[in-house]
């Protein structure tokens, strides 16, 4: 009999809805994965307490003849970007707790929002159990989980290398089988390349999609929250009990949303996939490039057209992002002053406030994203602003358009999620720009604003130097299009016919 | 190319960012490298070409003028380092001279 924590999103909650398995058992289950999975280093925060007392009244209801909701005991895992009442929220950064020299936001009095994020209180709705936060790069800025402001994350599959970023956290937490469920977010890959580095489906719905009230800002034109799973149809699950219009958040969609489980039923014959070139010309591992060519021909057996597609643009996406990422993170960023919540650093009796601010900042941030508001502050500055930040929104015009002339003749884009499969500790983190280009395939999808996600296909081959590691597809659809792009990775799963493989157990 | 001592400091300042002196020498060359690379942007033509401050949102929805519940004062001051007075304590600060 398959373990509880093992079985797909939709049958676990299955279980629990009937009585056949407790909420309060598929806790301690997770809870015992999570402390034996420890020296991975996913997560920031577990809500032992919390989590048991829900799933008690869970099981409560459930006996008194209550219907249970969709996620109905599946334990989840959410990012600590992600604002949990009353339980610490770090979004992996010291500037959120009250010391910084504690080893992890529990023992450093971590910051504890008044509220719910609107996705965390929407899976609560669905009757989840939100057990744990998880680790992250600091202010969602990496690509590796390595700018933690606690300590990094590691690859279930080696733990000589690095999950991805930035939400690595939540990546292991899945792929470790500690959680069934999890929630990232995605600026310009975090939540599709940590998925595709761990073997897990990870999902950045269209912007727009998903609420992101609650959660702490990186940069608000681009940010999204979304799914990861070990399976699309429990991405698809989760992803629906989180999608809609929030009152809560005005950049939110009025769309209705489409029916994510069903979607994934749907066989995708007569889909034109579209394959665009420059994400696999020169920089692309050879391992990766035969996978996903792999990949896309399954799917053209599987009754999908192909086509190749020009979008001359896409090489761009590195400078592009990195000038208005940057610019709407230092704005945003500039709420973390010491004054409000968080860590304030005051001096002696004679400081003024400018010199607390400096202070607190330039004790609470970490060096990456020090970097990045200072990018973000010169190409906002008088004299560049024009020259930067303006001639960047343009390109990123071009850049949509791309999508918009791609998208006029295919339903869905196929492409790498990450030109190399995980990297080690270590290797690209003394070179910023290096760590950069980890994102040269998610960065167009966040810029454009259109869905895009990651599903696993396979490994890489074992070596001498080197164990399996896992390649992701990413698939990409218009804004609006989650229902297209589940389609056609649920159908990729089925032309794979076994499920994705998991990471091999230490011994 | 490198960044001046003095443009990172001018930077710095603007962002409220105080740094060691290594972290001014290395934030002077990674800065550097990165506005290298960024640079590439000045290849493209884009006369003419509009820019996208947002990709969804064209005007700002508004709603009802009615009084809705916010936060609690107790909770807001909660969290905060020091408070006085039923507000947020901060250092005094003086008018720019």
């Amino acid at each position: 009999m398959t373990e509880p924590l093992d079985l797909p999103v939709g049958e676990l909650a299955h279980l629990v809805q009937t009585g056949a398995v407790s909420a309060l058992e598929v806790a301690q289950l997770s809870l015992a994965r999570i402390e034996r999975s420890a020296a991975l280093g996913a997560f920031l925060h577990v809500a032992e307490e919390q989590v048991m007392q829900a799933a008690r009244h869970l099981d409560e209801r459930r006996s008194r003849g209550e219907t249970l909701g969709a996620l109905a005991g599946v334990p989840i895992a959410v990012k600590d970007a992600l604002c949990t009442l009353d339980a610490p929220t770090t979004a992996g950064s010291r500037i959120l707790t009250r010391q910084p020299d504690g080893t992890c936001p529990d023992d450093s009095g971590a910051w504890r929002p008044p509220y719910d994020a609107t996705c965390v209180a929407r899976l609560r709705g669905a009757d989840a159990l939100i057990i744990a936060k998880t680790n992250m790069d600091e202010f969602a800025m990496g690509s590796s989980n390595e700018n933690s402001g606690f300590f990094p994350a590691k690859n279930p599959w080696d733990p000589q290398r690095v999950p991805g970023g930035s939400s690595g956290g939540s990546a292991v937490a899945v792929a470790s089988g500690a959680v069934v469920g999890a929630l990232g977010s995605d600026t310009g890959g975090s939540i599709r390349q940590p998925a595709a580095f761990c073997g897990v489906v990870g999902v950045k719905p269209s912007y727009g999609r998903v609420s992101r009230y609650g959660l702490l800002a990186f940069a608000s034109s681009l940010d999204q929250v979304g799914p990861m799973a070990r399976d699309v149809r429990g991405a698809a699950r989760l992803l629906q009990a989180i999608a809609g219009h929030d009152a809560l958040d005005s950049t939110t969609s009025q769309d209705p949303v489409g029916d994510y489980e069903q979607a994934c039923d749907e066989d995708a014959r007569g889909l034109r996939v579209g394959v665009p070139r420059q994400y696999f010309e020169a920089g692309i591992d050879d391992e990766i490039r035969e996978a996903t060519d792999t990949a896309i021909a399954a799917l053209q057996t599987r009754g999908c057209t192909l086509r190749e597609l020009d979008m001359p643009h896409t090489h761009y996406g590195v400078s592009t992002y990195y000038v208005l990422a940057t610019a709407e993170a230092a704005s945003n960023l500039s709420r973390y002053d010491g004054v409000r919540f968080g860590l304030r650093v005051e001096g002696d009796s004679g400081q003024d406030i400018h010199s607390m601010y400096s202070a607190t900042r330039g004790s609470g941030f970490g060096s990456e994203v020090k970097r990045r508001i200072m990018l973000g502050t010169y190409a906002l500055s008088a004299g560049y602003y024009d020259a930067y930040y303006v001639k960047a929104q343009r390109v990123r015009t071009l850049m949509r358009r791309d999508f918009d002339r791609a998208f006029e003749t295919v339903d869905v884009i196929a492409a790498p999620s990450s030109p190399t499969p995980a990297f080690k500790l270590g290797e690209r983190s003394r070179d910023p720009l290096s760590m950069y280009m980890a994102d040269v395939y998610t960065l167009p999808a966040s810029l454009a604003g259109v869905a895009a996600l990651s599903v696993p296909i396979g490994t890489t081959r074992p070596s001498e130097g080197r164990k399996p590691l896992p390649i992701g597809l990413q698939l990409m659809a218009p804004a609006g299009s989650e229902r297209t792009m589940l389609r056609a990775a649920a159908e990729w799963e089925r032309a794979r016919g076994t499920p994705a493989p998991i990471p091999p157990v230490e011994a | 190319m490198a960044l001046t001592k003095e443009q990172v400091l001018h930077v710095a300042r603007l962002a409220n960012l105080s740094l060691t002196d290594e972290e001014v020498h290395q934030a002077a060359e990674d800065l550097g490298k990165i506005l290298d690379h960024v640079a590439q942007l000045q290849e493209l033509d884009t006369d003419g070409v509009p820019a996208t401050a947002h990709v969804r949102v064209s005007e700002m929805p508004l709603r009802a003028d009615v009084a809705v519940p916010g936060l609690a004062t107790s909770a807001v001051l909660a969290e905060s380092p020091r408070i006085s007075a039923g507000g947020f304590a901060v250092p005094k600060f003086m008018d720019e001279e």
